[in-house]
């Protein structure tokens, strides 16, 4: 009934746009007008983030934003981690540190860690809990997670180091 | 859960905004952060036609100290509030409250606005704007009217906001010297509303005696509450341990509390005691006294 929008983004660089209906969710859009299914829906609620993804370099739930919202944001998905067949240092994390088990939650976990190394590029453990404080995870009890973050963490401020 | 279809309008201006506001009359409903309304809209519980989406205003996000107030746009989020250096160094009571609202994905999103528009009574930024004694503004068609925060609340889920006015600044007075502030809130897991939470904003006089005492509460009511008898007695005492906890209980008897999934009605009561006691025990350290 309602009449479609044209909601335009750049996601993981890449310029987009399809036509919806404003009451599609983002997450919605970027599964299914976009194809990229990283991004996962969890509760639906926008209490678990399995959906967390950065817009405009701020990490949202897109299950709890409008398509129409994001229209000329930019906005980082899970798939916008890797570069140049490369792991993110956090993806590596999660894999050495056995930061998953199912796999479900990671790629919300992912973003909320990379947001939190963004601001701060060495948490305490208090603090990544706290960063990582809106993502839920029912199978690892979030001690690897933890390690993975700080390993990452580790990884990157290494790599600035060496970079200067 | 997909919401209702709903025509989305997104104006550029207040006066814009007010006047879509006017036409659509109560079919239309203001988007600011969509924290609360997305979830209500995806289980039916809000409905609206039109959805007035107010982001693309300019001017409206801002936190700055002018003609004695702090003062809040209407659009800011609480993520901005929480690194804000102004907030951190001179409001500890907002600080404590932006921290412990939902998550951080929310607060990205979430305004200080909305948060007091959607006149959820389990929702933080009350009880906080009560103990600080703010004023907020709304704008409509013939311009901005104040409205003092104790004359906000008028129901659940029910303010003082006319269907054609905006939520457009928060307005918290600047604290005097000797001033402070906490909030202490009880919630069973991260991004759930308090079980209960209590709201302090003090300043003491040159003898260490309370000249100036504001005590909201959250989530044990309709509406939140002003405990005003709790603040009564402690203005003009020196605060000890016993006026402590005098205050705690004249707070605990004002309050409405309704038993449900997070606790009977009983253990709220004896919450709000003990929380309002540890509230003002920080306050009156962050006053320095």
């Amino acid at each position: 009934m309602a009449n479609k929008q044209l909601v335009k983004v750049k996601i993981n660089g890449r310029s987009c746009e399809a036509a919806v209906e404003p009451r599609t969710l983002l997450v919605h859009f970027i599964r299914e007008s976009l194809a990229l299914t990283g991004t996962h829906i969890g509760c639906d609620t926008s209490n678990c983030g399995a959906c967390t993804v950065m817009m405009n370099g701020k990490t949202v739930k897109s299950c709890t934003v409008f398509a129409v919202q994001a229209d000329g944001a930019e906005i980082t998905t899970v798939e916008g981690l890797i570069k140049d067949g490369q792991l993110h240092p956090l993806q590596e994390g999660f894999k050495q540190e056995h930061g998953l088990q199912c796999g479900f939650c990671t790629p919300g976990m992912l973003m909320s860690s990379l947001a939190l190394l963004k601001k701060n590029p060495n948490p305490s453990e208090e603090e990544i809990r706290w960063g990582i404080s809106g993502n839920l995870c029912r199978c690892t009890g979030y001690q690897n997670i933890v390690k993975a973050v700080q390993y990452a963490a580790k990884k990157m401020s290494a790599a600035q180091g060496g970079s200067k | 859960m997909i919401p209702p279809a709903f025509e989305y309008l997104r104006p550029k201006t207040v006066p814009e905004a007010v006047a879509l506001l006017q036409q659509h009359g109560d079919d239309a409903k203001i988007l600011s952060g969509g924290q609360s309304l997305i979830p209500m809209m995806k289980l039916r519980l809000a409905r609206p036609g039109y959805l007035v989406d107010i982001n693309a205003i300019s001017g409206l996000s801002y936190i700055k100290e002018e003609g004695g107030f702090l003062k809040i746009g209407g659009l800011t989020r609480e993520s901005e509030l929480e690194a804000s250096s102004l907030v951190k160094s001179k409001y500890p009571l907002l600080m404590d409250t932006a921290a412990v609202i939902a998550d951080p994905q929310v607060r990205n999103m979430a305004t200080v606005g909305g948060n007091l528009a959607h006149g959820d009574p389990a929702n933080d930024h009350p009880a906080t704007m009560i103990a600080l004694g703010a004023q907020i503004v709304a704008t409509g068609a013939k311009g901005e009217r104040v409205i003092p925060i104790e004359n906000f609340f008028k129901s659940l889920f029910e303010t003082d906001l006319k269907h054609d006015e905006i939520l457009t600044e928060i307005r918290v007075p600047i604290p005097a010297p000797k001033s402070g502030g906490s909030y202490v809130k009880l919630e069973r897991k991260v991004g759930d509303f308090a079980t209960a939470a209590a709201a302090v904003q003090l300043t003491l006089d040159g003898g260490g005696a309370v000249q100036k005492i504001g005590i909201g509460l959250t989530n044990v009511g309709a509406t939140p509450i002003k405990a005003r008898k709790a603040e009564e007695f402690l203005k003009g005492k020196k605060p000890d341990a016993a006026a402590i906890a005098q205050a705690g209980q004249l707070a605990s008897d004002e309050a409405q509390p309704s038993s449900d999934l997070r606790g009977p009605a009983e253990y709220k009561k004896g919450l709000v005691k003990e929380l309002t006691k540890r509230a003002l025990t920080r306050a009156l350290e962050r006053a320095g006294k």
